[in-house]
Order: C-alpha cells, then sequence, then structure tokens
C-alpha cells in the first residue's frame, strides 16, 4: 500500500525522517519495500513582489518590471497583461528550472536586462491558468520556495501489509501504528454533521436478504449535490498514492477509504428503481455489467446490492454502470457496509476482480467503523459539492459481528514463547499503545479487549506476538536451545542418492534439475506403447504453459530435452544424470504414486576436447559407469539382460537392469524413429534405475577374504560360438560349475571374421586359478581346467577355436 | 724421495682433474697406479733408503696410492651416473601437454547449496525428511491455518491437478505429516522441489526449499534467534550481520523475517538488495498453537519454532547469479562452472 507522508502527518505528528520512519515501521511488522520522492516540476522558484512596472521602450507586447524576493531588486522583462505593482507572483530566478527542461538564464531582451521570469500556473504545472502570471495571495511571505507555499512534493512509502494486518490498510491505520511505535497522539479532527431537515427514512429503505453475507448496511443521502473537480488539497493526497482524481463524490468515497480503510459507494440515487436498497445473493447466470463496462455472469453465490428490480453494484467488489455518479447526478445515495471477508474473497477471486475494496473487505473491515467512515464521506461531499445531506441515517445491523473480548494473557506465557522476562508494566504499555483495554485480574493474569479493528487479534499467542514486536525483536536474547537428546533419523535412499552424486561425478557426469513439469506430448515422442503405466499422466489444471502442463512420468524425455537445448549452444558431447521424481496418477481424490529415479544421458564423443583420447561413445562406456557404480554401492548380483526393453530405445543395443528378479532399470541407446521425432542427431545413450527399489536391497556388510599368498595359474581359452550367443550366457555355465580353484574368469578378447565360420564368433577367457594354501601344480591346474572346458563345450556347444 | 712421490701426486690430480671420459680416467689409473705405473717405479728406487726411510716411503706410497685409488673410483662412478642420465634424457617428453584424464562432472550449484545446509543443521542433529511434491490442499494449507478464502493463500499461488489436490507450494507440509507421526522432541529438515505459478528473473514455477522445525518442551523465540544465528554465519561468514523483523505466516506466531546485511555492498545499497542495505533470507517463528492443535500437540506443553528458505536464493547470492532461471536450463556452461 502506498502512504504519503504528508497524508500521515494530518493524524499523527511525525519527528523522523522519512528513512527512520522506514526503519522503524519495518521493524514493527510492516515493511516498506521502496521510499519515493514526490518532487514539483520546478526547482528555484520563489515568492516575489513586484515593485513597479512600465513598458518596455522598444516592444510593444513587454513590460520592464522590478521585482523583489525581499532581500534583493531583480529587473524582469515580461510579456504578460495581468501584472501590476503590489502582486505576489512566482519569480523563477537565475539558475531555476521550470517544466519542459528550460534553465532560466540572465538575458537581454530588446536591449533591456532580465534577471528571471515570472511563471504562469500552467508552467509550472501547478494548475490550468495560462493566460497570465500566477497570483498569489496578497499576505504571502517573499522569499520563500513556491513549493512550501502551494505544500507540493510528498514523500510516498510502499508497504508491504501481511494479509492480518486488516486494520493498516488506511492512513489512520499506519499512523495508529506510528503514534505506537514513537509515543504520540493520534489526531483526528472533530467534524460536525450538518443535516437538513428531510429524513432519509421518508425517501428510501434498505432491505438485507442474505444478512449471513451482509451482515451490516448502513446509508446516507446526500442531496443538490454538484459535481464537480476535487480540490487541490484532497487531488494531490489522492494522486500521491496512485489514484486518479474522478470527481467531488468519487474522489471522497476513495478519500475516505484510503484514510479509514472503510470501503464505500455512490449511487445515483435517480436510477434506483422503486427508490430502495435490496441486499441479496445472485441467481445462478445472472448478469451483471460492473462500473469498468464490462458485462459478467455470476453464479448463484455472488453477493447482489440491487434496488427494488435490479442490481446495481456488486457487493463489496464494484459498482454497476447503471447507477454510477455522473457529472449532472444530485442526489447521491452513499453506501457504507460490512460484507462477509470470505464471501467477498470468493466471489472476487472466481470474478477476477481484485478492486481496492474487495481487498479490503476479504481482509476484514472494522465492523463498528462503518458508520464513522459514512458520515465522514457524506460530510465531506457536502462541503465539496455543496449539497445537504439529509437528517438520519439507515442503519441495518442484523448479524452482530462477533469480536474477540476478555482475551486471557499470562505474564508467564509471554515470557516463555519470548524467552526472556519483560516486565508487567511493559506489557501493559505496549498494549495501550495499540488501543487495547487490559485488566490486570491477578498478578501476571491479564483480561485484553482489542478495539473492533485488530480483526486479527483473538487468543493469546495473537497478543504475545504483538507485545514480542513493539518490544522489540532486536532486544531478545540470542539462546540456543536446550533440548532433549533425539535419534537422528536417516533415510537410507538419500545416503545412497549421495554415494551416487560422488560417483557419478566423479565419472565425468554433470548433475542437472529439470523442472517436474513436462509437455503432454513426452508420451507420444517417446512413442510409449497404449497400456504403458508412464501414460497415466497428471495433468496440471492451471499450468503456465503447455510445455509444462503435467507431471513427468519418465525422467529422459527432461534429459533429452536438456541434450537438445545444448545442442541448439553446439555442446554436444555431454554426461548427465538427474534424481527426482516421477509422477503417476492412480485416479481422481488419490495422490499420483511419487517414485524416486536416478536417471542418466551420455552422448556424443568422449574426451572431445583431448588431444589424445577422442572416440565416439558408446553402450559399454555407459554400462561399463552404470556397473562401477553398483561396484561402489556393494551391489554385486544385477543383470543386463537384453530383450527390446524399452519402445523409445535401439532394440538391439539396449537392455534391461534386473537386481534379484525384479527389473529396477533400463539403458540403451535413443532409438534412431525417437530421435528424428525430437529433431535430433546426436550419437546418445540414456538409463534410468528405480532408487526406490536400489535403496530397499539390502547390499550386506563387507567380510574381508583372506588374500592368498601363493600365485595363480592362468590358461586361456578361446571358445567358439553362435554369434547370436551372449557372453553372459557362456560365463554362467563356467560359474556355475563352482569349482573352487578357479578364482576368476574375464574376457580377454572377442573375434569375429577370417577363419571362423559365418555366424559365429571367437570368446576368449582367461581362466585364473589359486589355491588359499599352496602353489598350485601344473597337473591340479589341468584337472579342474579340462573339467570345466568339457563341461563348458557339453552344455553350450561351443568348440575350442584351433581344435 | 718423497718429493717424487708429493710431485707424482700433485701431477695424477691434475690429470685427473681434466680427465671427463672413461677411457681417460682408466688411463690415469694405469700410468700411475698400474702394476708398471710410476708409482710401482718409484718403490723399485727405494733400495738405497735406511730401514726406518723405507718404512715411512713405503707407508707414505700407500697412503698416496690408497687416496689416489678413491679418487678415480669417484671419478669413474660419477662418470657412470651422467652416462645413464643422457640415455635417459634422450627419451624427454613434453610435461606441459594435458594429461589423459576424465573430466569430473560437477553437483548442481542448488544440490550443492542443500548439501552444505543439510550439514550445518545436522550438526544441530536436525534430522532430513522427505513427503510428497503432489499435496492434499489439507496438509499444504488447512492443516497449516491457512484455510480456504483466507487472504493468506495470496501469499502463494497455486498450481492445482484438483480441487484438493495441489502441486506443494512449500516443503512446510511434511512437518504436519511428520508430527501427525511422532511425538516431540523434533528436529527435522525438509528440503526438496515446490512449485509456484510465476515466472520472471526472480522467479522460476519450480525451485528449492529447505523448512526447519523443531519442537520441545521450552522452546522459545531467543532460542530461534540462536539457532538460525549460528546457521547464517556458517552459511555466509561469521561477520554476518543479521537483523529479526516482524512478519506473518499464518502457521507460525509470532513469526519473523529474517535479513542479512547485504553481501553484495555491505548494507550501503545496491541493486542486489534494491538500495535497503538488507537481504531476506528466510522466513521463521514459533509454530502457531492451532498447527500443534491439528496434529494433536498440546500448545500448553510443547512449544517449537519453524523456519523456511529458498535455496535458489542462497545460491544467487553465494555465486553471484542474478537469474533464477539459469538454475533450469541446464546448460552445460553454467553447471561446469560449480
Amino acid at each position: 500500500m502506498l502512504v504519503s507522508l504528508k497524508w500521515l502527518k494530518d493524524y499523527v505528528d511525525v519527528d523522523l525522517t522519512a528513512p527512520e520512519l522506514a526503519e522503524s515501521l519495518t521493524m514493527a511488522g510492516l515493511e516498506v519495500d521502496e521510499i519515493k520522492l514526490i518532487k514539483p516540476p520546478f526547482t528555484g522558484v520563489v515568492t516575489a513582489a513586484i515593485l513597479s512596472v512600465r513598458p518596455h521602450p522598444s516592444a510593444d507586447k513587454l513590460s520592464l518590471c522590478e521585482v523583489t524576493d525581499g532581500l534583493q531588486t531583480y529587473p524582469i522583462v515580461c510579456g504578460a497583461k495581468n501584472i501590476q505593482a503590489g502582486n505576489i507572483v512566482p519569480l523563477a530566478r537565475v539558475g531555476a528550472t521550470i517544466p519542459g527542461g528550460y534553465t532560466i538564464k540572465s538575458s537581454v531582451l530588446r536591449g533591456e536586462k532580465s534577471d528571471g521570469m515570472l511563471c504562469s500556473e500552467a508552467e509550472l504545472e501547478v494548475g490550468d491558468g495560462a493566460a497570465g502570471i500566477m497570483q498569489l495571495p496578497p499576505d504571502t511571505a517573499l522569499g520563500k520556495p513556491l513549493e512550501e507555499i502551494l505544500d507540493l512534493g510528498d514523500t510516498v512509502f510502499d508497504v508491504g501489509i501481511t494479509p492480518n494486518r486488516a486494520d493498516c490498510l488506511s492512513m489512520i491505520g499506519i499512523a495508529r501504528e506510528v503514534a505506537a511505535i514513537t509515543g504520540k497522539k493520534i489526531k483526528i479532527k472533530a467534524y460536525d454533521i450538518r443535516e437538513s431537515a428531510e429524513d432519509i427514512n421518508t425517501i428510501t429503505s434498505v432491505k438485507i436478504i442474505d444478512a449471513d453475507f451482509c451482515p451490516r448496511y448502513t446509508a446516507r443521502m446526500i442531496k443538490d449535490v454538484k459535481v464537480g473537480p476535487t480540490p487541490v488539497w484532497m487531488k494531490t493526497r489522492l494522486e500521491a498514492v496512485g489514484l486518479r482524481s474522478i470527481n467531488n463524490v468519487v474522489d471522497v468515497t476513495n478519500f475516505v477509504m484510503l484514510e479509514m480503510g472503510q470501503p464505500l459507494h455512490s449511487f445515483d440515487f435517480r436510477f434506483l428503481e422503486e427508490d430502495r436498497i435490496v441486499v441479496r445473493k445472485s441467481k445462478q447466470d445472472e448478469e451483471f455489467i460492473s462500473l469498468d463496462g464490462k458485462s459478467r455472469k455470476l453464479d448463484a453465490d455472488t453477493l447482489l446490492i440491487c434496488d427494488g428490480v435490479k442490481p446495481v453494484a456488486i457487493g463489496g467488489i464494484m459498482g454497476g454502470l447503471n447507477s454510477e455518479v455522473k457529472d449532472d447526478t444530485s442526489v447521491v445515495l452513499l453506501e457504507s457496509a460490512y460484507f462477509n471477508p470470505s464471501a467477498i474473497r470468493r466471489s472476487a477471486r472466481k470474478l477476477a476482480m481484485s478492486t481496492d475494496a474487495a481487498f479490503r473487505f476479504e481482509r476484514g473491515i472494522d465492523p463498528e467503523g462503518v458508520l464513522g467512515a459514512l458520515n465522514r464521506a457524506a460530510t465531506l461531499i457536502a462541503n465539496l459539492s455543496g449539497g445537504s445531506i439529509c437528517k438520519n441515517y439507515i442503519d441495518e445491523y442484523p448479524v452482530k459481528v462477533p469480536a474477540a473480548t476478555d482475551i486471557p494473557l499470562r505474564l508467564s506465557r509471554i515470557n516463555a514463547i519470548i524467552g526472556m522476562s519483560i516486565k508487567s508494566e511493559d506489557v501493559v504499555k505496549i498494549l495501550q499503545s495499540i488501543g487495547m483495554n487490559i485488566r490486570e485480574t491477578e498478578e501476571g493474569k491479564y483480561l485484553v479487549t482489542p478495539p473492533t479493528y485488530r480483526v486479527d487479534i483473538s487468543r493469546e499467542v495473537d497478543l504475545i506476538e504483538e507485545v514480542a514486536r513493539l518490544y522489540g525483536y532486536d532486544r531478545v536474547p540470542v539462546t540456543l536451545p536446550s533440548v532433549s537428546v533425539a535419534e537422528m533419523v536417516t533415510i537410507p535412499r538419500l545416503e545412497l542418492e549421495e554415494r551416487i552424486r560422488c560417483l557419478l561425478t566423479g565419472n565425468g557426469y554433470n548433475e542437472v534439475v529439470n523442472y517436474s513439469f513436462i509437455t503432454p506430448l513426452s508420451i507420444d515422442y517417446l512413442c510409449l506403447k497404449e497400456n504403458d503405466e508412464r501414460r497415466r499422466l497428471v495433468h496440471i489444471k492451471n499450468p503456465l504453459v503447455e510445455d509444462q502442463s503435467v507431471m513427468r512420468t519418465t525422467m529422459v524425455f527432461g534429459l533429452i530435452d536438456t541434450l537438445k537445448k545444448n545442442a541448439n549452444n553446439g555442446c554436444i558431447h555431454l554426461k548427465l544424470f538427474e534424481m527426482g521424481r516421477t509422477f503417476l496418477a492412480r485416479g481422481e481424490g488419490k495422490l499420483p504414486e511419487e517414485r524416486n529415479i536416478l536417471a542418466g544421458l551420455l552422448s556424443g564423443t568422449s574426451g572431445e576436447d583431448l588431444w589424445n583420447s577422442k572416440r565416439n561413445v558408446d553402450f559399454y562406456d555407459l554400462k561399463g559407469c552404470i556397473a562401477n557404480m553398483f561396484f561402489d554401492l556393494k551391489i554385486d548380483n544385477c543383470q543386463y539382460r537384453s530383450g527390446n526393453p524399452e519402445t523409445f530405445l535401439h532394440p538391439g543395443k539396449s537392455c534391461n537392469i534386473f537386481l534379484n528378479d525384479s527389473k529396477i532399470g533400463y539403458l540403451g541407446e535413443l532409438h534412431p524413429d525417437v530421435q528424428d521425432k525430437m529433431d535430433l542427431k546426436i550419437n546418445s545413450y540414456v538409463f534410468e534405475i528405480d532408487l526406490d527399489m536400489l535403496a530397499a536391497h539390502n547390499a550386506g556388510g563387507i567380510t574381508y577374504k583372506e588374500i592368498s599368498k601363493y600365485p595363480a595359474v592362468t590358461r586361456d581359452v578361446a571358445f567358439v560360438i553362435g554369434t547370436d550367443v551372449e557372453t553372459d550366457y557362456l560365463l554362467d555355465i563356467v560359474l556355475r560349475q563352482k569349482e573352487d580353484l578357479l578364482e576368476n574368469v574375464v574376457i580377454f578378447d572377442i573375434y569375429t571374421g577370417k577363419g571362423l565360420a559365418e555366424e559365429t564368433k571367437s570368446l576368449g577367457l582367461r581362466f585364473s586359478y589359486r589355491a588359499p594354501d599352496k602353489t598350485l601344480t601344473d597337473v591340479e591346474v589341468n584337472y579342474v581346467h579340462e573339467k570345466i572346458v568339457r563341461n563348458t563345450i557339453q552344455l553350450t556347444g561351443a568348440k575350442v577355436r584351433g581344435e | 724421495m718423497i718429493g717424487e712421490l708429493q710431485q707424482l701426486e700433485k701431477d695424477a690430480l691434475a690429470e685427473l682433474a681434466t680427465a671427463t671420459l672413461e677411457e681417460q680416467l682408466l688411463a690415469v689409473r694405469a700410468k700411475y697406479l698400474g702394476r708398471k705405473g710410476l708409482l710401482t717405479g718409484l718403490l723399485r728406487n727405494i733400495a738405497g733408503l735406511t730401514g726406518e726411510e723405507k718404512a715411512l716411503f713405503g707407508k707414505r706410497c700407500n697412503e698416496v696410492k690408497e687416496y689416489l685409488t678413491s679418487k678415480i673410483e669417484d671419478a669413474l662412478k660419477l662418470q657412470l651416473g651422467r652416462k645413464k642420465e643422457d640415455i635417459l634424457l634422450k627419451g624427454k617428453i613434453d610435461v606441459t601437454l594435458p594429461g589423459r584424464f576424465v573430466p569430473c562432472g560437477r553437483i548442481h550449484p542448488v544440490i550443492q547449496v542443500r548439501r552444505e545446509i543439510c550439514a550445518i543443521f545436522a550438526s544441530f542433529g536436525f534430522s532430513v525428511v522427505e513427503g510428497p511434491e503432489v499435496e492434499l490442499d489439507y496438509y499444504n494449507f488447512e492443516a497449516l491455518n491457512i484455510p480456504k478464502d483466507h487472504p493468506a493463500r495470496d501469499m502463494q499461488d497455486t498450481f492445482y491437478i484438483e480441487e484438493n489436490v495441489v502441486l506443494r507450494t512449500h516443503t512446510s507440509p511434511v512437518q504436519i505429516r511428520i508430527m501427525e507421526k511422532v511425538q516431540p522432541p523434533v528436529r527435522i529438515l525438509s528440503p526438496g522441489r515446490v512449485y509456484r505459478p510465476d515466472s520472471d528473473i526472480s522467479h522460476t514455477p519450480m525451485f528449492h526449499q529447505m523448512e526447519g522445525l523443531l519442537v520441545d518442551r521450552g522452546v522459545s523465540f531467543a532460542d530461534l534467534k540462536g539457532i538460525l544465528t549460528s546457521f547464517l554465519k556458517k552459511v555466509f561468514g561469521d561477520k554476518t550481520t543479521l537483523r529479526f523483523r516482524p512478519s506473518f505466516f499464518p502457521f507460525t506466531e509470532p513469526s519473523a523475517e529474517v535479513d542479512i546485511r547485504c553481501v553484495m555492498c555491505s548494507g550501503r545499497g545496491c541493486r542486489v538488495c534494491g538500495q535497503s542495505g538488507w537481504l531476506e533470507i528466510l522466513g521463521s517463528g514459533m509454530v502457531d498453537p492451532a498447527v500443534f492443535q491439528n496434529v494433536g500437540y498440546d500448545p500448553e506443553e510443547y512449544t517449537g519454532f519453524a523456519f523456511g528458505l529458498g535455496l535458489e536464493r542462497i545460491a544467487m547470492l553465494k555465486y553471484g547469479i542474478s537469474d533464477i532461471r539459469l538454475f533450469f536450463e541446464n546448460d552445460i556452461r553454467f553447471l561446469r562452472q560449480f
């Protein structure tokens, strides 16, 4: 909310400088975001008296004046006709600046010296008068800056009002806070209401049908109004806080709303059919044209202010075009009401109308301030427009708005919550400073009744907060809690993630964070089958853009998208990973299933920037990295099973990853069709692993195995088998024989081509044999080795190469 | 005779000093110490000496021989060493060429900040907890004392999935879920992704928040100040100046916004702090009794405080990043700087 310092000073004396005041408000919970200075559009213009005027000797249209600012006399050449000796006028002295970017210089006009300029209202942009020099009252002091005399310029604070402080949405509200902080008194001028003889009750009536939405409705009538411009003092105040002046009736309703926090509405009474007001809820699809000229279709629960026939305003939100005050309005019906905050908020949201009035009503206005604002506004309208206020007012108040009274407060509780000892007299003083009625019932126990405008205060803790904030947070000591010892709980998956993060970054992978929402087209880009569970999208009702309108069901799409974006910047050699969640819909009313997933992408060439190791990345680069990760995690029973795991992967270069016979993920090359669809032409490989499943797997502890002191003996064999036979199959058969002396088997060579039959390959295996307790002899090794080879041949149909 | 011996020693040393190659050294040895060498020659001429003189001369000759022998041996060793080094130097490589390596990857800056903060709070005994990102309206709002149709809902614009299902706007719902399950003492930290429909240079529709909660008997606002002061000094340095200023959050009362002196301008006022000299870092407050009632804690018995901060904001200040959107564009040239 914008707060004009000049306006504020109408209600409280302020000795502080603007930055000091801003600091004080901020530290009391009214955060000042910005201090703006409103400066007059000129500088160096002072009040001056004309001593003499005589004609210019060589120019008919000009006069020569002698002008004094009280200290010095200046010769001025002037072209205006409305000046004579004795006038008090604005003088722009040499060096002054005036609107339009002009700086006044000493000059010679047709041979006569001129040390300044006399100004019109228009030239200074302080009024419309352009015909002659601006005339100031004859008793004006000389030599004073014009802005001081005209009271121009202001300081405006942009104050962030938190939703609980409805009472601060007005100048008087802020003034009350300033008074409490600085120990000053609020000053509100008393005024008399002069009423005419005609009783409002003989002219109009108010009937509230839906009192739950409108607990209180008050009205006054002002007759013989002459709608016209608003005086400068009110106009400048409204403009300082960003409101455009409209006329002397509408401006008053705005002015009083800003002054007292009570939104008001003025109706042109001649348009109210049957001369009465009816307050009711709208009917379904009822149509209404609001002041902004927009036609709106209402649902059944919008509060309407109606006349005897039709709606004339959306209650608490906006008036209607059909009853607005016009230039020729003469009878004004003024409304000041209390509307139900939730009802107003619901309607304002639904209609997307966040007006100043709705903003205040939905936060809760002072139910007991309704009448005061009505009287104030009626008086101002009458004063500014020459109208007369009818006798009496209407106050329909069918439902008493509940107000908190006698809230129990304990000194011990205050001190326990704040964590220090505040004296009883300080508590009393602080609460009294903000208008609370406080009674001490026994030592350290009080009953507190807040003023009715403090709708946010109903509990002991609300009072404690008031004490704390006005006592000053900076005076609260800094202590460390003495808490009970409690065991720290850890989430195993998070520890797993940390290990993976270290390992993958060590292997050159960079962590990315993609948005959790993606395009609904993702599932088609990835060619997911009709029955794929990842088609169970969670849709966002109000997305910012269509591309971010569903929650991801797979992480891989985001990585491909990241690759694309980087490729546009010329970076195609990427190693990326992300850990995050996917979301699978479980149907209406149920929260989706959230899975924690690790995903990675490898693309382009490896060692791109290196002089010594550049080559295209391939499947085995990614698989090696994943296998290394499992080694680090002490998971040694992972299996990579071929068989076209995903529609978006190359069918010949992809596999599922299994752990204990459960699928935990996949890896493979991106399918060329998917690449085409996504307009990518980059060698790329991706994987996803379910982190929850990985974390659920108990990797077991570490048990040290004695290192043999005796040498190992190796034997190499090249098996020739069909090209379609997978290495794992052969190795599995070898290892399944469970020969104790066989320490390990590695693949040292793979060969196809010359010397081998079609559709066969040679798989070179190196067997390593070792005993824990002795050096093996050739005979012992050969016995076991030949047995293994023989069995392998028998079980697989492989041949030994060269035999 | 002694004079001749002295002369011989002097000559031998002089020749040795100029000999550099192995052959030259061997020649010097043969010339002076060899079987037909000059020293042997001198020894042959001792016939004319008395017994006493013979003994003395013989002793001196041996001394000279030993001395020269060791000198020549040393020179030969040195020479051999030089020769080996010459051979090795032929295999000299360009050590300024870059090494062969797998360039290591980087951890995302927001995650780095998350790790750092989690570690600090772990030292205070806070455990990390998690909750769903797609959340019920009840946990995200109502249980946190933010009723429907309440203006406090304006503080956080919301993505809706269904009428009562939202993308969580903060990680605070996790505190409700945890408190429903466990009795105090509670010391938890819930980091994670949160969502609000907003997108500009300082807002992204998804960002990371970290929420902390401590509940026990006798916890006060002064304790809140203590923990958060220690925390912020650990993150931004011991000399960091803080201020706690009153604010409003529906689920805490009293509530405090915590600012630090601007890290860019040290409080003089700059673009980063909007000329105020202060940076808003986190929101905090004493848990509102209404929240305790919602989870079945007795607010008379237990008190506690909660705080929440945006991880991107911390990362932006720490690393001097001016546009929050960079965190989610995942430009490799950005990621590799952290």
